[in-house]
């Protein structure tokens, strides 16, 4: 290449690659902020806000994004890419900019959590149109035999847009304190959005249109119906299948599985410190970004189908021994085998027992208020290598209709509670904690259901009788844990998940030039960006959702390695990919248009 | 390998229906559990992932079957 056309493609990749990222940007913040937004416009306690916010995850993040492929593709293949993935850019930046400014729901009720769903759809859509749109033109201007180098740095900007996302969150919570951002500094980084768009608007403006498509567009060579000539037509429909099933499924799937599911794992299964996460994952990434500039330009050497192929098999060989490992680094059982120790000396309970009444009315007889008394207990291990499990136990007790509370208080003006638990071994022990709040006065604790597991005995003055009950054990004791890891742990982990980001980087790095080569012209920002968004969007967005059902449930029965359960969906999804895409496609499938 | 291609055809889409038998089996409870997510939840499993697996892989396997994808 010239000096002359190596510079222009880099304002090519300039433009395309900082609009693509402030999509992303935009579409993750929203992610990034969900528990702020949540208590904003989705309150709990208001089924109907409470679903507008789940079809605001599920809708909008994934079902909606193939739908703006197919509108906006046909878009680009009628009147140019240039023009279409600017809409998209305003559309998506227009949005974002609008949720932050919505009253909350209080101020102005449903219609809040509404018009926060309606916009996430709307960003939703413009990101369905993107992709495809960003992909295709750089495409179209690099060299035949680069595609896979240049159309790479697009793939970086997903990344990229999660970082930035991450860094303006950071950085507007570092800079107000925390009132001020839960009040209205939640705002900013929506705010934010428009500056970044304006700018990237200015420099896609001054861009021209495709040469590829500009050239077919003088020639009369454009197609006049593009979603009837990519999907109604066999030879092009047989293309599309093939690029979903043996390409992006799998790449969906090894994406959010390296991004997002690591991280869900680290802190949901293995309950490490959230901070700790981001910066370990930050890290991961920061570290595996290049690999997507590396494997797009191998595969302009080695073919995109044996980097893309070799990506999706390690994933299914390897997904389980890495989680294995990961999840062993942090649990307390495993560490001990290593030799690694809790501390005795530094371990401890933290401050004492503290016990609040929870009272309900009972859904069979309203007149009745059954009451559930919440012991919750803290306390500390230190391990030998510095890494600190900060533990908190809650025993839900249900009180008995014929225990009621003695509402007089003891010299010391406490009030307490005392109950006894059977152990498995039969012996029983005594308890007693203070209750953070007393009971109000006529108020008077009913029998529940379950009652008759409980051994249950109160006191409020020290003085009264213990009244126990047969096959009493602590009930539903609720242990919670959040891990301060240590840090040559957090160096392994750091390791493990940049293997992820590897596998992530194998498949998506080529992907793009993969499926620009697979269509036609006059209808390839169509026939790309739907099985792109499919893939993505629905195999690789449901993927949390799935994973964590089959965690849970294999945890409720038993399974002593449910955490490695959720893997099945995209281990198996990544294998079917890998045979389909290994027989059908064809190495030299980008002859096939050109 | 057209040969393995072909009838490969018949795994795709005895596979398009394996899977939407296991998926009914155990999301199945999801559209009936009466909690809001998990609503949403089954209703996008069933009406936009389930549709998608099982029609796209049995036209896929069609297309196979039918030496579409032939050298």
């Amino acid at each position: 290449m010239s000096e002359k056309s190596t510079k222009g493609i880099w304002k090519v990749i300039t433009a395309s690659s900082l609009g693509t990222m402030i999509e992303w940007y935009d579409f993750y913040i929203f992610g990034s902020l969900a528990v702020v937004l949540s208590t904003k416009f989705f309150p709990t306690d208001n089924p109907t806000a409470a679903f507008l916010s789940t079809l605001a995850t599920f809708a909008a993040g994934f079902v909606v994004r193939p739908f703006g492929a197919l509108f906006f593709g046909r878009l680009g293949d009628l009147i140019g890419r240039k023009y279409t993935f600017m809409v998209t850019l305003l559309i998506m930046g227009g949005a974002t900019f609008l949720i932050g400014c919505i009253p909350s729901y209080q101020s102005i009720g449903f219609i809040a959590p509404l018009l926060v769903l309606i916009l996430r759809l709307l960003q939703g859509l413009a990101l369905g149109g993107e992709y495809g749109g960003a992909a295709t033109y750089v495409a179209e201007h690099a060299p035949k035999n680069q595609k896979g180098y240049w159309t790479s740095w697009i793939q970086t900007t997903a990344t990229a847009g999660l970082f930035v996302s991450l860094m303006v969150i950071l950085l507007t919570k570092g800079i107000l304190s925390k009132e001020a951002f839960e009040e209205w500094g939640w705002r900013v980084p929506f705010w934010i959005s428009i500056l970044m768009v304006i700018v990237s608007y200015m420099i896609r403006k001054n861009m021209a249109e495709s040469p590829v498509f500009a050239k077919a567009k003088s020639e009369g060579k454009t197609s006049v119906n593009p979603l009837k000539e990519s999907f109604n037509n066999r030879f092009n429909l047989k293309f599309v299948l093939l690029a979903l099933f043996g390409a992006t499924m799998g790449q969906g799937v090894v994406w959010y599985t390296g991004q997002f599911y690591a991280m869900s794992f680290m802190k949901t299964v293995q309950n490490i410190d959230s901070s700790q996460v981001d910066t370990l994952l930050g890290i991961a990434l920061l570290i595996g970004t290049p690999f997507f500039v590396v494997f797009g330009w191998l595969s302009d050497k080695l073919g995109r189908k044996s980097i893309m192929m070799t990506g999706l098999l390690l994933a299914v060989f390897f997904y389980r021994p890495i989680y294995r490992q990961m999840y062993k680094l942090t649990d307390a059982k495993a560490m001990r085998t290593e030799g690694i120790t809790t501390n005795s000396k530094s371990s401890r309970v933290v401050g004492s027992p503290v016990a609040t009444i929870q009272t309900e009315t009972d859904k069979t007889n309203p007149a009745i208020k059954n009451s559930r008394v919440f012991i919750v207990t803290k306390s500390d291990s230190v391990f030998s290598d510095g890494a600190v499990f900060h533990y908190s136990k809650t025993d839900t007790l249900y009180l008995a209709k014929e225990l009621l509370f003695d509402h007089g208080k003891n010299a010391s003006n406490e009030i307490w509670l005392k109950y006894d638990t059977k152990e498995h071994s039969g012996a029983v022990a005594h308890h007693k904690v203070k209750l953070k709040n007393s009971l109000k006065e006529g108020v008077a604790a009913s029998k529940t259901d379950t009652i008759e597991t409980v051994a249950l005995k109160q006191f409020t003055d020290g003085s009264s009788t213990n009244k126990s009950h047969e096959s009493g054990i602590s009930v539903k004791a609720n242990i919670t844990v959040i891990k301060n890891i240590a840090s040559s742990v957090k160096w392994y982990l750091v390791f493990l998940v940049f293997i992820q980001v590897l596998f992530v980087t194998m498949v998506y790095g080529p992907i793009a030039a993969f499926l620009v080569e697979m269509f036609p012209v006059k209808i390839r920002y169509t026939s790309m960006s739907l099985p792109y968004h499919v893939g993505n969007g629905i195999f690789g967005g449901l993927l949390p959702a799935i994973s964590t059902y089959f965690v849970t449930t294999a945890k409720g029965a038993g399974n002593p390695e449910f955490y490695l359960e959720g893997l099945w969906y995209p281990i198996g999804i990544a294998a079917v990919s890998f045979v389909i895409g290994m027989i059908y496609i064809d190495r030299k499938i980008n002859t096939l248009h050109d | 390998m057209n040969k393995l291609k072909k009838y490969l055809g018949i795994v795709w889409i005895l596979l398009a229906m394996a899977v939407s038998y296991y998926f009914i089996g155990i999301f199945g409870n999801k559209l009936t559990s009466g909690k809001q997510d998990d609503l949403v939840f089954g209703i996008i499993i069933f009406f936009i992932l389930l549709p998608l697996i099982v029609t796209g892989l049995a036209i896929f396997g069609w297309y196979a079957l039918t030496d579409e994808y032939e050298d």
